[in-house]
C-alpha cells in the first residue's frame, strides 16, 4: 500500500499518460495488473485528431512519438465519464489546454467528473500550439497552476519537461502556486529520426518525445533537483522498466513511480512484475519505500539499512527551496 | 525476422492485380510468419497503416490491399520497384488445429488473414467465402480445398450469407464430427453472427478483429476494444475473449480517441 495525497493506492506504481488510457475498461485492467494509480490520455479543450502515422515507433533503447494530443474534447466523453463513475480504482485525469483559459475551462469540468487528481500536461512536445511552452518558463507555470488550482476540488499534480533549462524552478513555480505534487518526466528531447532510405523522417510530425530506457538518466537526474527544490511528493518516471530502476528513482526523491514504455518491453503485467522486484529488493536490504525516498541525497551515501537516518520528513535538512 | 521497430524499407518485389479493388504487393523479405499476425506498411509522405499478412514463403511475403480511402489507393498504384517501410510483423495469429474438423469462413477482404492458415490447415476443412459479388471474390484460384461461396446478389454460389452455410453444415453434423474450432475474419458484424452461433452450439471460434492503430506494439491504445489492446492482445481472439468484449460488434474508436457505434467508425475508416 502506498499513500499519495490522501488517496490509498495498492501499489506505488503510476500508469503514465498517454499510454493505453483510451477507455475505462483497459484503465481498469492496468490497475488490476499491478497499477496503483492510473492515468487517462490527456484530455483537451477541443476534439483532436492527433498526427498521421507513423506516430510511435521503438528504437529498441527506448521509443520516440508524436501521437499529436488526440482527445474526444472534454466534453464530448460522456460515456467514459459515465463507465468511470462506477471504478473501483484511483484516476489520474490529465489535462491539457493551449492557453490558461483553455486549461481552467478543461479542469473545472473534469474535477466535477470526480477523478482522485488532475494532472496539468504542461510538457508536451507534440504539438505546436499545446503544452510544453507552460512547462518552460515560471511564470506560465505558476499561472497556469494557479488558474487551473482556483477551479478544481482534487488534488492537481504538474507534469513537468526535461526541456526546462531548470526544473526545480519550474517544479518551485508550480508548488508556490499550488500544486499538490509534481510528475516528472514528460518525454525528453524533442528527437528526430530519418529514414536515409526514404530521405525523410519517420514519424509524419517529423519530430517526438524520446522515452523509455534511453532517457531515464535524465529523468533521475530531473526528479533529483526537483526533490531538493520543492515539498510536495513527486511522481518519478522516465525509462523505468524494473524494480532496480523504481528503487533509483525512489532514492532520487520520488514518492511514487510511473511506467509507460516500459509496458512495450514487458506487457502489461510489467506493473505486478516492478512491484514484485520492487518489494524483493526492499526485503533483501531490510529497508522500505519510506526509507529510501530521497536516500541519494544522503552526504554520508549507503545508509538505507538503517531507515531511521533517512527521514521521511518533508523539510528534511537534503531538501532545499530554490530562491 | 523481425523488424519492429524502426520502419525496414523494401522495393515492391511483384505486383497481382486481382480485380479492380485487390491488389497484393509482394517484398522478397524473410519475415517471422504465423498467420493473423500483421506488419506496419509505411509509404514516406503519405501515412503508415497495418495490413495482415496474406501470402508467405520463405523469401517472399505479400500482402493484399482494398481499395478503401487516400492510403490504399496510393498502395495500389505502387509499382515493382517502389519503396515502402515494413515494421513488423505484430499481434497473435491464430492457433492452428490439426483435425479435418475446423471451419474457416471468410468474407470479402477477410480472406486475406485467412488464406495462408487454410493452406496450413487440413484439406479436409469446411471453407466457406462470402462476398457482394463473384468479382469480389478474392484469390478465386488459389486453392486446392473446396471452397463454398455466398454473395449477396447470387451471381457465384448461395445468395445469401456465409452463417446460412456455416449453421446448415453445424446441424448437418454429429456430434462427434462436429467442429472443433471455426475461423472467421471479415465485416465485424458477420463475425459477431458467426461467434454467436457458434455459441449457440458450443463451438470454440477465433475471428481477427480490425481497430484503428498507431504504434501497433500495444502502448498507445488508440485501437482498444473494451480492455483489450487488438494490435497485441489481438488482433485474433477466441471466443473465451469475445465473450467479455462487450465492444465487439458495437463500439469502436475514432482517431481522436472517442468511441462511436460501429457504423460510424466503418464510414470513416472507408473514407
Amino acid at each position: 500500500m502506498a499513500e499519495f495525497l490522501g488517496i490509498q493506492l495498492k501499489t506505488p506504481l503510476v500508469l503514465a499518460s498517454g499510454i493505453l488510457g483510451n477507455n475505462a475498461g483497459i484503465l481498469s485492467r492496468v490497475h488490476g495488473a499491478g497499477c496503483g494509480l492510473v492515468t487517462m490520455k490527456s484530455i483537451g479543450p477541443n476534439r483532436r485528431d492527433g498526427h498521421n502515422n507513423p506516430t510511435v515507433i521503438d528504437l529498441g533503447c527506448g521509443m520516440i512519438n508524436a501521437v499529436g494530443l488526440p482527445t474526444p474534447g472534454f466534453d464530448n466523453m460522456d460515456a467514459e465519464w459515465q463507465a468511470l463513475a462506477d471504478r473501483d480504482f484511483p484516476l489520474n485525469a490529465s489535462i491539457y489546454g493551449g492557453s490558461i483559459a483553455e486549461f481552467a475551462e478543461v479542469a473545472r469540468f473534469v474535477s466535477d467528473q470526480g477523478p482522485d487528481c488532475i494532472e496539468i500536461n504542461i510538457s508536451c512536445p507534440n504539438s505546436d500550439h499545446h503544452g510544453m511552452l507552460f512547462g518552460v518558463d515560471e511564470k506560465a507555470a505558476h499561472a497556469v497552476t494557479a488558474a487551473v488550482k482556483r477551479v478544481i476540488d482534487v488534488p492537481l499534480i504538474a507534469k513537468l519537461t526535461p526541456a526546462a533549462p531548470d526544473i526545480g524552478r519550474i517544479a518551485k513555480a508550480c508548488e508556490d502556486a499550488g500544486a499538490d505534487a509534481i510528475c516528472a518526466i514528460n518525454t525528453a528531447g524533442p528527437g528526430m529520426v530519418i529514414d536515409i532510405e526514404a530521405k525523410m523522417p519517420v514519424l509524419a510530425f517529423k519530430k517526438g518525445g524520446l522515452s523509455g530506457p534511453m532517457i531515464k538518466p535524465i529523468a533521475v537526474r530531473c526528479v533529483y533537483d526537483i526533490f531538493r527544490a520543492v515539498s510536495i511528493p513527486i511522481i518519478g518516471l522516465g525509462g523505468v522498466t524494473t524494480g532496480e530502476d523504481a528503487v533509483e528513482m525512489f532514492m532520487a526523491g520520488a514518492t511514487l513511480v510511473g511506467m509507460g514504455s516500459a509496458v512495450r518491453y514487458r506487457g502489461i503485467q510489467v506493473f505486478d512484475k516492478v512491484n514484485r522486484e520492487l518489494v524483493d529488493w526492499l526485503g533483501a536490504h531490510e529497508t522500505n519505500r519510506e526509507a529510501v525516498i530521497g536516500a541519494a541525497h544522503h552526504p554520508a551515501g549507503r545508509t538505507f539499512n538503517d531507515p531511521v537516518s533517512i527521514s521521511n520528513d518533508r523539510s528534511s535538512q537534503y531538501r532545499k527551496s530554490t530562491p | 525476422m523481425i523488424f519492429d521497430q524502426k520502419p525496414v524499407m523494401v522495393q515492391v518485389a511483384r505486383k497481382t492485380l486481382h480485380n479492380p479493388c485487390f491488389v497484393t504487393l509482394f517484398f522478397d523479405l524473410a519475415i517471422d510468419f504465423q498467420p493473423g499476425r500483421f506488419i506496419m506498411v509505411w509509404l514516406p509522405g503519405v501515412d503508415e497503416k497495418p495490413y495482415t499478412i496474406s501470402y508467405h514463403g520463405p523469401e517472399r511475403f505479400g500482402i493484399t490491399i482494398e481499395a478503401k480511402g487516400r492510403f490504399s489507393n496510393q498502395a495500389l498504384s505502387l509499382s515493382p520497384g517502389d519503396w515502402v517501410g515494413i515494421r513488423g510483423p505484430f499481434g497473435n495469429g491464430f492457433d492452428i488445429i490439426s483435425s479435418p474438423d475446423v471451419a474457416v469462413v471468410a468474407g470479402g477482404c477477410g480472406m486475406a488473414p485467412l488464406a495462408p492458415l487454410v493452406e496450413q490447415l487440413d484439406p479436409n476443412l469446411f471453407f466457406v467465402h462470402g462476398a457482394r459479388t463473384k468479382d469480389f471474390i478474392l484469390y478465386p484460384q488459389r486453392f486446392a480445398v473446396k471452397r463454398y461461396f455466398t454473395t449477396d446478389d447470387g451471381s457465384l454460389g448461395h445468395r445469401g450469407f456465409v452463417t446460412d452455410l456455416l449453421a446448415a453444415e453445424i446441424q448437418r453434423r454429429t456430434e462427434q464430427a462436429q467442429f472443433e474450432m471455426v475461423y472467421a475474419c471479415g465485416p465485424e458484424m458477420m463475425m459477431h453472427a458467426v461467434f454467436t452461433l457458434c455459441e449457440a452450439y458450443g463451438i470454440p471460434c477465433q475471428v481477427s478483429m480490425e481497430r484503428y492503430m498507431r504504434c501497433g506494439f500495444g502502448v498507445c491504445g488508440a485501437c482498444v476494444c473494451s480492455d483489450q489492446v487488438v494490435c497485441t492482445d489481438g488482433p485474433v481472439f477466441h471466443s473465451d475473449q469475445l465473450r467479455k468484449m462487450t465492444d465487439f460488434n458495437r463500439t469502436a474508436l475514432l482517431k481522436s480517441g472517442q468511441p462511436v457505434a460501429l457504423s460510424e467508425y466503418m464510414s470513416w475508416r472507408c473514407q
